[in-house]
């Protein structure tokens, strides 16, 4: 797609929905660049369609402000907000075809019919579906229903495109795929991409940064890798990846596990309800011999090995701390041999990946 | 064993009774048909004898004809004004707030269950007061708030089982309200816009108790002069005429159920 | 605590006002269209059963009184109609649940297919007008009608039978009026009900009818009141039928408010009867929400 139009950033400030007692949206801040793919991520009630629908004009806010580059879009009504959207139940016309569905935008905007008709093609052709024009909806399979809907969002070379849960409905495998095509569609589209999930690994595969959501707050915003290596938050913590966690104390920025200082290269966040250290199975590393002087000691007793195919769980009962999951990827404990149940071994946790939290953000 | 035994004299029981009362519910309502083709002077089921007698009667009396008039022309304005302000109202509440909604859809349904009676003594008396007893007028309002409640009714079930993010989609995609409205709402949910004209309809063609009252002289409606004229004898023109309002009122259905058929095609 | 919520009370949020006034707009829109279809109920509906409810309360002097309540509570006449409207209301209602609740239960039986087609002999006659049905009704049941003259022919009786013009009629043409209204609601709620809960309970142990005794009929019982409440509450409004299968010798209280403005002029008393009408229905009305849900009228 040739784009004439130029991508605009973001700028959501102080957004605030009650619904009664409850606060959909808590003095929501955000900024968005122009052309990023930022994903709002959080678990369900948490406020992120809310705060997707109020960017979309469809819920409107007790109060904030909105805007779009330079354009205050709060009070805007929907239609004239020039944003592509797509739902979660992909709202596809079943009355009309696949090629009418994808001109509708562009017959709103008057554009001649064999314009619309060649543009309407040329989306088709980007989402794959070339040819599928003269289709009707209940032709096409789920994931075909899901590029319709996009080549319909984005056909009218929207400078912003919403999607709400697009791939949901989508089965695992499909819905893999989709998530690299999404992501190399938005390579190729001008446009600011907003997007709502609740699948952890779909935001930290298509998402340049991901906005944590829960209840009606921004935890933390941050790019995958950030989000996933220094969480400011227990919650961003345990609901990004997979962690177990254990109490620690702080004082004077540093933290104490049992007693002993947890040697932590990660600045400690602050925040209220004490603090834990974050454990990624797969940061963990399992040492020969003892555990070199520079990592913190989790060493303990082989409780349980479970084979999970392209890794090895390996359960270790800590003396004090309780259980420690360790990941292991298979190949490599096949080459070194695995520990058997009983044994004593080494755990070494590095500086580098030890995660220490506030259970609540501030 | 006993059992089995049980369950079959059971279901022959069901079997009995189920038919009894489905051919007691059609019979009394198909047996005019036949006796509107009697040749006797009097009324007498089964008919000996095959005539058209009764509709030369029916269709050359001046009477008749006129209240078939008033009848006809009433319900089709009836529906003309009923079916687009009762599917707005509809569209309106489905969009309010849950409390307006409950609220409006009690307010609704009244003139379902309030006695006919009490509305046709009260719109007669309101009525005197305008001057619009005995006239189009007067029976075309009447029958069109009684219409109403069966095409909102219907609407909004429809409404209810449409997937209202289509409708948010088109506002996305730059449509308004109205256009998304005209263009994607309005199409998905024409069968029940159409079910609760086809409803509208019959409502106002076969409204006995109001007309009765408000309607009269030149403007009496069919129903009216049909009460009236079975209070006093059993005219076998009346057989005549009952059965083409069958014929109308189960034309007007196969109609919908036919648009309705080609709409589901579609899906 | 959190910045957020300490500072909170002093912020008034931005852009309140404008999206209050929005808000506003956008709920008059809706309200506007649903405006004129409500007005056309409320002036129609409302309106003239109130003002025909307030003459009441007035006596033939013009003055506020309960003279007419009075009256219509001491005279036998009056006494006497309430009673009969009750009968023949409570008759009817019986007489459509014995009827009604083996021709929906058989339905559920038969393949889907065949009940849709069965359905058609319901929905029929519910379509077709009362004054047609009322009229084959009166044909019938005359003196020398179908079925006095089967039953003369087979022998069973050697008089014609009194079955029109009386409350023999007056029931038989209301309960094929009213049948409807009960097997439709009634027949919904069947379709709903689980039937892998009465197999199971006859897995369980349970035989046929005892697994229909506790379960199948606990669960059917919600469309059988919706169905029996508006029977009844049609019933007693009732105009069409018992004023004309009735002949006369049934008055019923539709028949009764109706002569007695139409005959005795008699405003007061007449809506004095009208109000009483109307109390009753509403009260059913109002159970039937409680138990059943009117918002389910709107679901279908």
């Amino acid at each position: 797609m040739s784009s004439a139009a130029q991508s605009l950033p973001i700028e959501i400030s102080s957004l605030c929905k009650a619904y009664g007692p409850v606060k959909a949206l808590d003095d929501v801040s955000l900024n968005i660049a122009a052309g990023e793919f930022l994903t709002l991520l959080g678990p369900s009630g948490s406020g992120k369609t809310t705060l997707l629908m109020a960017l979309a004009g469809f819920m409107r806010p007790d109060g904030g402000s909105i805007r779009f580059g330079d354009r205050e879009m709060i009070a805007t009504p929907p239609h004239k907000r020039g944003l592509g959207m797509v739902f979660q139940s992909y709202a596809l016309f079943p009355f009309m075809t696949v090629a009418e569905n994808v001109a509708y935008p562009l017959k709103i905007r008057g554009v001649s019919k064999s314009d619309q008709k060649t543009r309407a093609e040329r989306a088709l052709d980007t989402v794959q579906l070339g040819g599928y024009g003269d289709r009707r909806i209940n032709q096409l399979s789920g994931g075909q229903r899901q590029r319709v809907a996009l080549a319909r969002a984005m056909v009218f070379e929207p400078q912003i495109i919403l999607m709400d849960e697009p791939l949901s409905a989508l089965d695992k495998k499909l819905r893999e795929h989709m998530q690299i095509e999404l992501k190399a569609l938005h390579q190729k589209l001008d446009a600011t991409v907003v997007y709502v999930t609740h699948d952890q690994r779909e935001a930290l595969t298509m998402s340049d940064r991901i906005a944590v959501v829960n209840h009606g707050r921004i935890e933390q915003v941050e790019t995958p890798e950030r989000l996933y290596r220094q969480p400011h938050s227990f919650f961003v913590a345990d609901f990004i990846g997979e962690s177990i966690s254990l109490p620690v104390k702080v004082a004077n920025d540093t933290a104490q596990l049992n007693g002993r200082v947890l040697k932590s290269d990660l600045p400690i966040a602050h925040g209220s309800g004490g603090h834990r250290l974050v454990i990624r199975p797969e940061l963990l590393e399992v040492t020969s011999g003892a555990v070199p002087e520079t990592a913190n000691d989790l060493s303990g007793r082989v409780n349980d090995i479970i084979y999970q195919g392209d890794s090895v769980l390996v359960m270790v009962q800590h003396d004090s701390a309780g259980q420690i999951n360790v990941r292991v990827p298979a190949n490599r404990a096949g080459q070194t041999g695995l520990p058997s149940k009983g044994e004593q071994i080494g755990l070494a946790l590095h500086p580098e990946d030890t995660i220490i939290v506030p259970e609540h953000v501030s | 064993m006993e059992q089995v035994g049980q369950r079959k004299i059971d279901g022959l029981w069901l079997t009995v009774v189920g038919t009894a009362v489905l051919f007691f519910l059609i019979l009394p309502t198909l047996i005019v048909i036949p006796m509107s083709f009697s040749g006797a002077s009097f009324l007498e089921f089964p008919p000996t004898s095959f005539s058209f007698r009764w509709y030369e009667t029916y269709f050359t009396s001046p009477e008749w004809m006129s209240a078939t008039k008033t009848s006809l022309i009433a319900a089709v304005l009836t529906v003309a004004i009923a079916t687009p302000l009762g599917s707005l109202c509809a569209y309106g509440l489905h969009c309010s707030s849950p409390r307006i909604r409950s609220t409006a859809q009690i307010l609704v349904i009244m003139p379902i269950v309030v006695p006919v009676i009490l509305i046709a003594v009260g719109v007669f008396s309101l009525y005197a007061k305008l001057g619009l007893n005995y006239t189009l007028t007067g029976i075309v309002i009447a029958h069109t708030a009684l219409a109403l409640p069966f095409v909102i009714v219907t609407v909004m079930s429809g409404l209810q089982n449409y997937d209202f993010d289509q409708e948010l989609a088109a506002r996305s995609l730059g449509a308004s309200r109205a256009y998304a409205l005209w263009t994607i709402t309005v199409p998905q949910v024409k069968f029940s816009i159409q079910t609760g004209a086809f409803l509208a309809f019959i409502t106002s063609l076969d409204e006995v108790v109001i007309s009765m009252l408000v309607s009269g002289g030149e403007n009496a409606t069919i129903t009216r002069r049909m009460f009236n004229s079975l209070r006093d004898q059993l005219d076998p023109t009346i057989a005549a005429i009952s059965t083409c309002l069958i014929v109308v009122s189960i034309a007007a259905l196969i109609g919908v159920q036919l648009i309705g058929r080609s709409k589901n095609v579609d899906n | 605590m959190s910045v957020a919520e300490t500072y909170e009370g002093a912020v008034t949020h931005q852009n309140a006002s404008t999206l209050k006034s929005e808000e506003r707009r956008e709920s008059m829109t809706f309200f506007g269209l649903s405006l004129p279809a409500v007005l056309a109920i409320l002036v129609v509906v409302f309106l003239p059963v109130f003002w025909l409810s307030s003459l009441s309360f007035y006596n033939a002097a013009g003055e506020l009184s309960m003279e007419n309540y009075a009256r219509i509570f001491e005279s036998a006449l009056y006494r006497r109609t309430f009673v009969v409207t009750f009968q023949i209301s409570i008759a009817v209602t019986v007489i459509c649940v014995l009827l009604g609740y083996p021709l929906c239960y058989w339905l559920t039986k038969v393949p889907d297919r065949t009940a849709a087609i069965l359905m058609v002999f319901v929905l029929v006659p519910f379509w077709t007008s009362v004054l047609v049905r009322t009229y084959a009704w009166l044909v019938l049941l005359q003196r020398n009608g179908i079925i006095n003259s089967s039953l003369m022919s087979l022998g069973i009786i050697e008089e014609p039978l009194q079955l029109a013009h009386n409350l023999t009629g007056s029931i038989i043409g209301m309960v094929h009026i009213m049948l409807p209204f009960l097997v439709l609601p009634l027949y919904a709620t069947m379709r709903s009900v689980d039937t892998d809960l009465v197999r199971a309970a006859v897995g369980l142990g349970s035989s046929p009818r005892g697994a229909f005794w506790r379960v199948f009929f606990p669960m059917s019982l919600p469309g059988l009141f919706a169905g029996i409440v508006l029977v009844f509450i049609l019933s007693l409004g009732f105009f069409v039928t018992p004023a004309l299968l009735g002949g006369g010798k049934v008055q019923m209280l539709a028949q009764r408010i109706e002569s007695t403005i139409t005959v005795y002029s008699n405003w007061g008393a007449a809506s004095a009867l009208g109000v009483v009408l109307l109390l009753l229905a509403l009260a059913m009305i109002w159970l039937m929400n409680r138990v059943f849900g009117l918002d389910k009228l709107f679901m279908r």
